[in-house]
């Protein structure tokens, strides 16, 4: 069970501290009824206040409706309505709130990354269970903490540690005793418990909009050298204090590291991540927030659309017996768009996009470390997922998951220069089908023209269908009408089917990627387009998509593009995934439309998709896709990828509001939408995505997988669904 | 003396209980949790598990009657079984649902098949000797409360 705390209810410390624990108001929630009794009867026994349910949707809902009404919040694992994690991730980024997870052991890593706070493992035990206080209390503590700005020290009591476990009865509340067992000391600043003065400061909720800023803000710094002053000023938001962006900050960067670090090790395909968790590519991101959201990972961000993706910024674990697994789209791309450029599509990676293969069920990580910082106002915020890592498994052996290297090319987009031509550079990975073309990104990119192509590192991979290229394709969103669309797309080359289509060129990403990008496409290729250059980086990345066709070329300008892109820089965006038919045509279809801007690359490109793509019947979407095209970037990209093969990348379709930098639309998205390459031949677009639902359930149609992008300036976030499965 | 009869009979099949390995510490930390505010909290977490568990046991039955075995469903049913079962401290049970479940990673069919059968026998022992217990125990009475066997 795991074990929430609420820090809400204990108002300031030292009211509620003498009580503490007792009257801890914790909610259990567990489908075996044995064991949601076993642990009622415990924690009452503790003296917790507690309220069960057998319903993760239910504790959800109860949690949503009152966050202060528990303090800690205990869960399943396994749950046969909504994955525990999910829960685990909803509730900790949501609301903040510990949660202890009852696993088994394998699965407690899987929870911790998730945001859980402990686990306890069945059959549950008194002693374990009178330690749980801790957790509430020592996240009572360093929220005010970070709120309260006086240090006291921390010694004076870390909260009603009192004595320790057995601590129930004798309340422990008394703040000032001091802990000793634990050393909760060695919190940062001081405990302010003792504070006397610390009144209650209220809670800092880490909106999207705010946290957007906040990743803007440390992109336009630099990640490594954001500090939190810094930070705070660039942010300029008003009540907010150093504290509340260093603890945030530390989050921040925990999820990154778990991102990354996740998607090395996520080699197995077992741990599916439900829903989101894995990887979301954000794309576009929005001014950053965007990107966050995929990468919110540690520190769990606050959007509510961090939530869904996965925590540890997963890997989109394609599981796919046969056909590519998810792909666990981790998209550590931060694609910040710093400054006020529109988009800037951060993609966010693409991340780590775990390709199975259907052999061995291979997983890509793809980790798109794609970090992209626009440095200017310019207009997109490329963010170009780092299309980097992609660790494309696929080779048909076994890949278990193999990891793409990342593609060394891509990745980092950064700085966008107002670039009138959004590159986007794709950095393609290409990855031939059979093999793993690891790193093969070569992304140059481009970035000739200043202008920062998306780098997407398509991996294609996959062989036997199984492995889906996540695409990424950044979009990115350039002032001027091209944005780039960056989609990541994962496209999770799904090779399921086996079809490569046409590659376009080697530079098409192997199997089919999701378009994530679409709109990235389009945004490059028609304007700017620039000669040559452009068309390496425009190039779409088309992977040989076996399983779908789907070919966005992403280059959409650049009508040659397709050829073009061989190798180089595939646009991303355009993502010529060869998704499965289906994206491809909706992709094309979408630019076609809205690429007004475009030019007829885009057309062309199109073209060349609908040709190329076996039309799984992405078609449908795309014509709504066309509709949407009004060229301009800003417009959504409801280019939803479809997974490639599997439906599964669509998810990015973001489009909504996206049409410029919003990334919030995006990062609606993005929690839908994984791109989720996930199987391909489920087509299980497990990832649904709420927001698009109606554009990209049309879209995304199991068939194709193409995401649709929208080419709205966002940059989905892509999730790597993850939870596709 | 009738009643000290009784209740050092009680006491002695619950220790037997123990000692025969059907029970585990698990089940002492229920008795813990029974008090007056819960008198029957025991008996009541062993009815629910009864309750619970039959249905995952017909599941399971189902399961393992298809003629190509989904070793991962089995493996899921049963991790729940199992963790059902170490949460009431039935011992027996829950070492044939480990071996259930090492046959099952081995994807070994006929080693699942078999260690079911031994899981729902231990089981239905298990239920068997709780409810004589139980009944036992009501008719001693409820001041009755079982003391940690040595």
């Amino acid at each position: 069970m795991t074990v929430e705390e609420t820090r809400g209810s204990f108002g300031v410390e030292d009211e509620n501290n003498d009580k503490f624990p007792v009257g801890m108001r914790v909610l259990a929630v567990d489908d075996d009824p044995t064991c949601l009794k076993l642990l009622e009867g415990l924690l009452r026994k503790c003296q917790y206040q507690v309220t069960t349910t057998s319903q993760a949707r239910m504790a959800h809902m109860m949690l949503r409706e009152n966050k202060n009404r528990f303090d800690l919040v205990i869960s399943d694992v396994h749950m046969p309505d909504m994955d525990g994690f999910k829960l685990l991730e909803l509730v900790g980024l949501e609301m903040d709130l510990p949660v202890i997870r009852n696993s088994d052991p394998k699965l407690v890593m899987k929870g911790v990354t998730h945001g859980a706070c402990d686990y306890l493992v069945k059959p549950v035990r008194l002693e374990e269970l009178r330690n749980i206080w801790q957790h509430v209390l020592r996240r009572k503590k360093f929220d005010s903490k970070s709120q309260n700005n006086s240090t006291t020290q921390d010694k004076a009591h870390q909260g009603s540690e009192g004595p320790a476990p057995t601590g129930n009865e004798d309340q422990n509340g008394k703040l000032n005793r001091k802990r000793k067992d634990e050393e909760e000391e060695g919190e940062d600043n001081g405990h302010e418990n003792e504070d006397p003065s610390a009144q209650k400061k209220p809670r800092v909720v880490w909106s999207i909009e705010l946290h957007r800023k906040f990743v803007a803000a440390v992109h336009q710094l630099g990640i490594e050298k954001a500090v939190p002053k810094r930070i705070l000023d660039l942010m300029n938001v008003e009540g907010l204090t150093r504290e509340n962006v260093a603890s945030h900050l530390q989050k921040y960067r925990l999820y990154l590291k778990r991102i990354s670090s996740v998607a090395t090790q996520q080699a197995n395909m077992v741990a599916i991540l439900g829903g989101k968790d894995s990887s979301y590519v954000n794309i576009g991101s929005l001014d950053g927030l965007r990107d966050l959201q995929t990468l919110a990972g540690p520190g769990r961000l606050s959007n509510p659309a961090a939530t869904s993706y996965p925590p540890s910024g997963m890997l989109n674990r394609l599981n796919s017996p046969a056909a590519v697994g998810l792909h666990t789209f981790t998209s550590s791309a931060l694609i910040q768009p710093s400054h006020a450029q529109n988009l800037s599509n951060s993609i966010d990676t693409i991340g780590k996009f775990q390709l199975n293969s259907p052999a061995a069920v291979g997983l890509h990580t793809f980790t798109s470390s794609v970090l992209i910082q626009p440095s200017h106002a310019q207009n997109f915020s490329n963010s170009i997922d780092t299309i980097g890592k992609f660790q494309s498994v696929v080779s048909p052996a076994n890949q278990n998951a193999y990891k793409l290297q990342e593609n060394k090319c891509t990745s980092h987009i950064r700085d966008f220069n107002p670039i009138d031509d959004p590159k986007i550079f794709a950095a393609g990975n290409t990855f031939t089908d059979t093999r793993v073309v690891v790193g093969s990104s070569k992304n140059p990119l481009i970035s000739a023209p200043s202008n920062q192509l998306m780098l997407r590192g398509n991996s294609q991979q996959t062989q036997t269908g199984g492995g889906f290229q996540s695409h990424y394709s950044l979009k990115m969103d350039s002032l001027n009408s091209e944005f780039f669309t960056v989609g990541v797309s994962g496209s999770a080359n799904f090779l399921d089917q086996g079809r490569c289509t046409a590659n376009l060129q080697s530079a098409f990403q192997s199997s089919q990627f999701p378009l994530n990008s679409l709109p990235l496409n389009e945004s490059f290729n028609h304007d700017q387009l620039p000669p040559n250059s452009m068309r390496d980086n425009n190039s779409l990345v088309c992977p040989p998509i076996q399983n779908s066709p789907l070919y966005f070329s992403s280059t959409t300008t650049a009508s040659a593009p397709l050829e073009d892109s061989r190798g180089e820089m595939q646009c991303q965006e355009g993502l010529v995934s060869d998704v499965t038919q289906n994206v491809n045509q909706a992709l094309s279809q979408r630019w076609g439309g809205h690429k007004q801007d475009y030019t007829h690359n885009s057309n062309n490109i199109f073209s060349s998709f609908n040709s190329l793509a076996p039309a799984n019947g992405v078609l449908a979407p795309s014509s709504q896709v066309m509709d949407l095209q009004n060229g301009v970037c800003n417009r959504k990209l409801d280019v939803s990828f479809v997974g490639q093969s599997n439906g599964v990348g669509s998810t990015l379709v973001q489009q909504s509001e996206v049409v410029r930098s919003t990334m919030d639309s995006t990062m609606r998205s993005n929690e839908d939408y994984f791109l989720e390459h996930t199987k391909l031949p489920g087509g299980v677009i497990s990832n649904s995505y709420d927001s698009l639902d109606d554009l990209m359930n049309a879209m995304i149609k199991r068939g194709h997988d193409g995401t649709v992008l929208m080419d709205g300036e966002f940059g989905f976030d892509a999730y790597s669904f993850g939870s596709c499965m | 003396m009738e009643r000290t009869q009784m209740h050092r009979q009680l006491a002695n099949m619950r220790k037997s209980l123990f000692d025969q390995g059907y029970l585990d510490e698990q089940f002492i930390q229920l008795e813990e949790l029974q008090d007056d505010a819960n008198p029957n909290f025991v008996e009541e977490v062993v009815t629910l598990f009864y309750r619970d568990s039959a249905r995952l046991i017909q599941s399971i039955d189902q399961a393992l009657d298809k003629s190509t075995l989904d070793f991962t469903k089995l493996d899921g049913y049963m991790h729940q079984f199992k963790g059902s079962c170490s949460s009431i401290g039935a011992k027996k049970v829950k070492s044939e649902c480990t071996q259930f479940k090492e046959y099952c990673k081995a994807g070994n069919g006929e080693g699942c098949k078999k260690t079911f059968q031994q899981v729902k026998k231990e089981y239905a022992t298990l239920k068997k000797k709780l409810e004589a217990y139980f009944q036992f125990a009501r008719q001693v009475g409820p001041v009755e409360t079982a003391c940690r066997p040595k």
